[in-house]
């Protein structure tokens, strides 16, 4: 029932809208006293349990076969391959000493991932700048970016083991290879986003190379690049953890510490240990579209894909 | 500036702000968009072109902003501080509507006073006072219109170029823009050229309005308007209104064929 009222609430407030706004056309003068209002788009709100409550439910059921994975059909001398979901939390998050280990472990690979973040931005950003303003080097290095893409990491392994070294350099450079090309690709697509028109705006007041770049192209390419970003950290995350399998030479990252646990058939933290790394992903890839909601958002209508 | 500027008045034009000189237009791929076009606009002389679709109505304007270069003729016109409302609002939505009606002024390196003064006269000519921070994506059709005119008022242009502004807004929002861009127009007393579908706009807004042909673009007939301004908006069910407007619509028919 009062779902029910909250909709027709909403209803009502959407048909205020725009007769206010029909006022607003025809009667200017107005305005003043109305502009308050049209600020607040009437959205149609849905009840906060049916946006919450199937993803809840989808949850109780993951878990539920979890259990019956766990108790019902793996028999008791191999349960170590799954264990239950009550027993990973009790090792793996619950005891201090695996925690802290894992936590440790993650920090070191936060650090790489981030590292090789930025270092993927200011790349991937810098080539999308430089091939906006020429569609020739635009031509020219477009090729290599694709092949670059498509280059399996697995195969050049040992070119990066043998320039960079068995450790953190080397990490970090798989994560830069794989986060540079979403940043590149959705910052150039920004870029060159910008509609004829407004170009055509700048042209007809002598603005410069670089003014239309600041003020018309950078600004315009701002949704992308954050798309771009939300992508590029997701990545990142991943290079990190696949370069910490690959090169696990000086401080050991979460990949090494799981691959340790498998070795090692320690099922609970090694569930646990993955568990940590998806939170990981997730809070990164949240972070980023709340970050590029924060600074797009009031005016992009399509700020989150 | 002193002057209350009434009407248009035929002895206070000077020499003309904008001229066509023989201007004829051929695109790369051969198509021929205007053909041996001549025609001035004075100051206080607001001039409408109406043709069918396509008939490089558009183009002209290019060519006298300067966007597109003419393959033969001459064009004179200042362009230093050209005024040139588009069709679509063209607002840059990262941009609050304050912002937005500064663009200009900034890209012409007004000091930051100036362009504030300039910025609040020119949206609360055009009646946006109260909506400064908006963001264009909270705005109405006709309201980004309107914002898109007060930035191009706010270089004082000379000239104003008019791309068929109001083509996309409904018929009550578009007889008020009308209005709205007769009374700046009196205030200003800039010299406008307009293009436009719709003849009773054409009609409503001009002291001179232009036909064109179908491609090749071609000046077929000339109506000056006799109407006095201001104009009322009742002008528009005037016999002499319709009767003119009928004849250029028969023009046009002809022209279209």
């Amino acid at each position: 029932m009062s779902d029910l009222r909250h909709n027709v609430h909403a209803t009502d407030e959407t048909h205020k809208m725009t007769e206010a706004e029909a006022e607003h056309e025809v009667l200017p003068g107005y305005v003043t006293t109305l502009g308050t209002m049209s600020g607040v788009h009437a959205t149609k709100r849905e009840s906060v349990w049916s946006v919450i409550l199937p993803p809840l439910v989808a949850g109780a059921v993951i878990l539920a076969i979890w259990y019956l994975v766990s108790y019902g059909i793996l028999s008791e001398d191999r349960r170590f391959l799954l264990k239950p979901p009550h027993e990973v939390v009790r090792v793996g998050f619950l005891t201090w000493e695996n925690l802290s280990e894992m936590l440790i472990a993650l920090w070191n690979t936060a650090q790489i991932a981030i590292i090789g973040l930025v270092a993927a931005t200011i790349i991937g950003l810098g080539l999308a700048v430089i091939m906006s303003q020429s569609k020739l080097l635009e031509r020219a290095i477009f090729p290599y970016m694709v092949i670059l893409q498509s280059m399996p990491i697995l195969a050049i392994v040992p070119l990066i083991g043998f320039w960079f070294g068995y450790d953190r350099t080397s990490r970090v450079v798989v994560c830069v290879l794989i986060a540079v090309f979403p940043i590149l690709v959705n910052s150039l697509f920004g870029l060159l986003s910008a509609d004829q028109g407004m170009h055509d705006l700048f042209t007809l007041h002598k603005a410069n190379r670089w003014t239309r770049l600041k003020k018309l192209m950078f600004p315009a390419a701002l949704p992308a690049i954050f798309t771009g970003l939300r992508i590029a950290a997701g990545l990142s995350v991943i290079g990190a953890i696949v370069g910490d399998f690959l090169f696990g030479q000086g401080e050991v990252g979460i990949g090494q510490v799981i691959k340790l646990y498998a070795a090692r058939l320690r099922g609970e933290e090694l569930l646990a240990g993955v568990l940590l790394a998806c939170m990981f992903g997730v809070l990164v890839f949240g972070l980023f579209g709340w970050i590029g909601n924060r600074v797009v958002g009031k005016w992009a209508t399509q700020a989150r894909s | 500036m002193t002057d209350t500027r009434t009407a248009p008045d035929t002895s206070t034009r000077g020499a003309a702000a904008l001229s066509f000189r023989n201007i004829s237009m051929v695109f790369p791929d051969g198509t021929q968009a205007v053909d041996d076009v001549s025609f001035d606009v004075c100051r206080n002389e607001f001039v409408t072109i109406v043709g069918p679709s396509g008939c490089g109505k558009s183009t002209l304007l290019k060519i006298a902003s300067g966007l597109l270069r003419q393959t033969s003729g001459d064009v004179e016109i200042d362009r230093s501080r050209i005024g040139y409302v588009f069709q679509d609002a063209t607002l840059l939505p990262w941009r609050t509507v304050r912002q937005n009606v500064e663009l200009l002024t900034e890209l012409h390196g007004f000091p930051k006073d100036d362009r504030a003064t300039r910025a609040a006269d020119a949206i609360e000519l055009v009646g946006l006072a109260g909506f400064e921070d908006h963001y264009p994506n909270s705005l109405s059709g006709g309201m980004r219109m309107r914002a898109s005119l007060a930035r191009t008022l706010t270089l004082e242009p000379p000239v104003f170029l008019f791309d068929e502004p109001f083509g996309a807004v409904d018929e009550i929002t578009r007889e008020r823009l009308n209005e709205e861009t007769l009374a700046l127009f009196q205030r200003e007393g800039f010299a406008g050229l307009f293009i436009t579908h719709s003849i009773s706009e054409a009609v409503f807004l001009s002291t001179k309005v232009l036909v064109m042909s179908a491609r090749p673009g071609r000046i077929v007939e000339q109506y000056d308007i006799p109407f006095d301004y201001p104009r009322e908006p009742e002008l528009r069910f005037d016999p002499e209104f319709t009767r003119i407007s009928g004849e250029i619509s028969h023009t046009l028919r002809g022209a279209h064929s």
